[in-house]
């Protein structure tokens, strides 16, 4: 029933935005000042597109029954997955994993490889990873993608639980979940993420109740429930497939561009006046026909190991050959040597380089070819050994800081499906302070983003047309922070100037708009089921600095490999009084929009403006400042009460 | 790869710093041919700062020693480093270029 409800509210919130949006296309923009109609058209269709996304994604709500009972014989690793953060809180996780009801081992996987943690881990009978030897300082790290891949080649279990240290598992979480893989297509359940040390009225909008409810529901519909990095459980097989399908894909990338490559070294090194003998000559021929045919095989679609060895045999011949020429040479000079006069070479004779020798001189790293260092280069590019990385496999996505979405939607896109279980069964601890929360969200924002730029959705092969969707709608939210500027700027030019955006403010603009703005708001109530969403609202809108920032760092990372971290943590003291600096860019909008709502009322009062503009503009502004309000409260706000630990929880990445 | 040279008393001092390979061993013929026909035919080629040699590299010393001989003197060695030594020895060539400890001592008993 609430079904047919809340699919017969979306269809309205269809009809009624899309009637507003072609209306004001089509014949409501001032085109005198297209400066601020254009973009507040486009911020609009923006909006109405998200909300559209949001009515695709409850049009599938799905409510779980519950899982069968789990297969006795399913073995599971719990991984607890930890860098800096304080060990007696790792280890109240550890020990509730411990006490898990369905068999399992525990591990806690400590990136920060602690001496201290280990001998707690040991005391206690749970196991300890940290990186192998392989993770040398050279080559990146990952991060806690890094971390989980690390621990995936040293452990066994059929499923993992996934959990981060601050995350108290229930003793039957596995009971609850494991029962779902029991449909062999199935590679991940997600549960809930819930916070135990967040109040009530929850000043930092910690919990998230729409997600972690219709927006998971709704997503799980599609087959889309998406893996959010903890209290989950994964299938090893489907990583392990993941990690191998990525690795030959990496690998067939990597030996195509040393294939581009190898031609311009081998241009560049016959142009270069250092090598003009025929004999190098002949060994740069033999070597580019070995890479044109290596192209030709790879094209053709043999197996990658082979092509590569073939490239390598050959180049490997030509330099024996030129080594074998240089040694004759040698051979001859010294026999000229022994002809002058006998007595200096002595009655042994002149000295023979052996076969073995002439190996040795050809070796990789005595090869006269390493005298031409781009086409060296570009042949050890030749390698199916992926020397980039710590681990030829990498089960979990590295393209994001969000490992987990970037994960769960190649596994999607490799037809396994995900199951959201809507329980919690894992209480976790969120930030208390403002900081860090904004640290956190950005860092959120900054992975979606670069999933997006990186495996766009859209065009994933393998994903259905609904699950891309799925995938998109969040992303698309991100995006949310330029259409906030554009609706604060909105008010404040008509209020300032008396600019305004659309023709008038008539009975034309009202009927359409107001049913669409009320069953807008009857579409999240309904789908919502009760649930608060207003702190959700207020902070997609107030951080709308942190949303911009997310998607020009990750573009930049993404498009010039610039790094992420560089403008992350904001320069305030995370204990001490209240941190207004990090709130500056809303504090300037916010006494803009106050002082635009002042000299408008004066406007007014002087028949300078008209009221009914006036009017819809001032509401709009006061719903803009109580919007705003909300960061007034998150900056005052001094920790949970109740929690005698200080608020100064770090996460990992 | 840098030359130098550098005549003393009895002998000229070739230096050959950087890695002698295929394409810097071609220079090192025409660098020490050069100072045979200047009136220098007793060489030694201090091989302090050559940390590589490749088989090219090694050719080019032997035809150096070669040319030294032609012009009625010799070409010796000096300062030796590691890989230039295994491979003088992988190829028996250190059986005709005697390493000597440094440029002085080369020519020090005749």
């Amino acid at each position: 029933m609430t079904r047919f409800w809340t699919r017969l509210v979306v269809v309205l919130t269809v009809i009624t935005g899309v009637n507003y949006i072609a209306w004001r296309w089509a014949a409501s923009l001032n085109w005198d000042a297209w400066w601020i109609a254009l973009p507040l058209v486009i911020a609009e269709t923006y909006s109405l597109i998200d909300v559209m996304l949001f009515g695709m994604t409850v049009w599938k709500l799905k409510i779980r029954k519950g899982a069968p009972p789990p297969p006795h014989d399913a073995t599971v690793d719990v991984f607890i997955t930890t860098y800096n953060e304080d060990l007696d809180m790792v280890m109240t996780t550890a020990l509730a994993a411990q006490k898990i009801r369905h068999p399992h081992s525990t591990w806690i996987l400590d990136d920060g490889a602690r001496p201290e943690l280990k001998a707690l881990a040991e005391q206690h009978g749970l196991g300890y990873v940290t990186r192998s030897e392989d993770w040398t300082s050279n080559l990146p790290r990952h991060a806690k993608a890094g971390n989980l891949n690390n621990a995936l080649m040293q452990t066994h279990g059929e499923f993992l639980l996934i959990l981060d240290a601050d995350q108290i598992p229930e003793p039957d979480i596995l009971e609850k979940t494991l029962g779902y893989f029991n449909n062999r297509r199935v590679a991940l359940v997600q549960t809930p993420q819930y916070f135990s040390n967040v109040p009530a009225d929850d000043p930092l909008g910690s919990q998230a109740p729409l997600f972690y409810g219709p927006i998971q529901q709704g997503k799980d519909g599609w087959n889309a429930a998406f893996f959010c990095g903890s209290n989950a459980i994964l299938r090893r097989e489907a990583l392990m497939q993941l990690g191998l399908v990525g690795y030959v894909k990496e690998t067939e990338k990597s030996i195509r561009r040393a294939l581009a490559a190898s031609r311009s070294a081998i241009k560049q090194a016959r142009k270069s006046a250092d090598v003009d003998t025929p004999l190098v000559a002949e060994v740069l021929d033999e070597v580019e026909a070995a890479t044109v045919e290596a192209q030709r095989e790879l094209d053709a679609g043999q197996p990658l190991s082979e092509i590569t060895y073939r490239v390598r045999r050959r180049v490997d011949a030509a330099v024996q050959t030129l080594v074998s020429a240089d040694v004759e040479a040698l051979q001859a000079d010294l026999e000229e040597i022994a002809a002058m006069e006998l007595a200096h070479v002595g009655e042994s004779g002149v000295p023979v380089v052996a076969d073995d020798a002439v190996k040795r001189m050809s070796a990789r790293d005595w090869s006269p070819l390493g005298a031409l260092e781009s086409v060296q280069a570009v042949l050890d590019a030749l390698s199916v050994e992926r020397n980039d990385e710590a681990q030829p496999v990498m089960p979990l996505a590295t393209i994001s800081v969000t490992e987990d979405m970037a994960t769960a939607m190649r596994m999607h896109a490799m037809g396994w499906e995900s199951v959201y279980h809507h329980e919690v069964l894992a209480y976790g601890l969120a930030p208390e302070d403002l900081k860090t929360m904004l640290t956190q969200r950005l860092r959120w924002a900054q992975g979606t983003i670069q999933v997006l730029l990186r495996e766009n959705p859209l065009v994933q092969k393998g994903l259905k047309l609904g699950q891309r969707l799925m995938y998109f709608a969040t992303m698309w939210t991100y995006l949310s922070g330029y259409a906030a500027v554009i609706y604060f700027a909105a008010p404040i030019i008509y209020l300032l100037l008396g600019i305004l955006p659309v023709t008038s403010l008539s009975w034309d603009f009202f009927v359409r708009f107001i049913p669409f703005m009320v069953v807008n708001q009857i579409l999240f109530a309904v789908a919502g089921r009760g649930i608060p969403t207003w702190r959700g609202q207020q902070y997609s809108l107030a951080l709308f600095p942190t949303w911009i920032k997310a998607c020009s760092t990750a573009a930049r990372n993404v498009w010039f490999g610039r790094p992420l971290g560089f403008a992350v943590t904001p320069k305030a003291r995370q204990s001490g009084g209240p941190s207004w600096s990090l709130i500056r860019p809303q504090i300037v909008v916010s006494v803009l929009l106050a002082v635009a709502a002042v000299v408008g009322i004066i406007r007014l009062a002087t028949g300078l403006a008209e009221p009914l503009g006036t009017l819809v503009n001032v509401a709009w502004v006061i719903f803009d400042l109580v919007v705003m309000s909300i960061l007034v409260r998150a900056v005052l706000y001094k920790g949970y009460q109740p929690a005698p630990e200080p608020a100064d929880q770090k996460k990992e990445s | 790869m840098e030359f130098s040279y550098e005549v003393r008393d009895s002998y000229a001092e070739v230096k050959a710093d950087g890695r002698l390979n295929m394409v810097s061993a071609p220079k090192l013929r025409e660098f020490v041919t050069d100072v045979i026909a200047g009136g220098s035919n007793r060489i030694v080629v201090n091989l302090e700062n050559t940390a590589f040699m490749d088989s090219s590299g090694l050719g080019a010393l032997i035809g150096c020693l070669k040319a030294a001989r032609q012009a009625g003197g010799d070409l010796r060695i000096a300062a030796v480093q590691p890989q230039v030594k295994m491979v003088l020895q992988l190829t028996s060539m250190d059986k005709v270029l005697t390493a000597y400890g440094t440029a002085e001592e080369a020519f020090s008993n005749d």
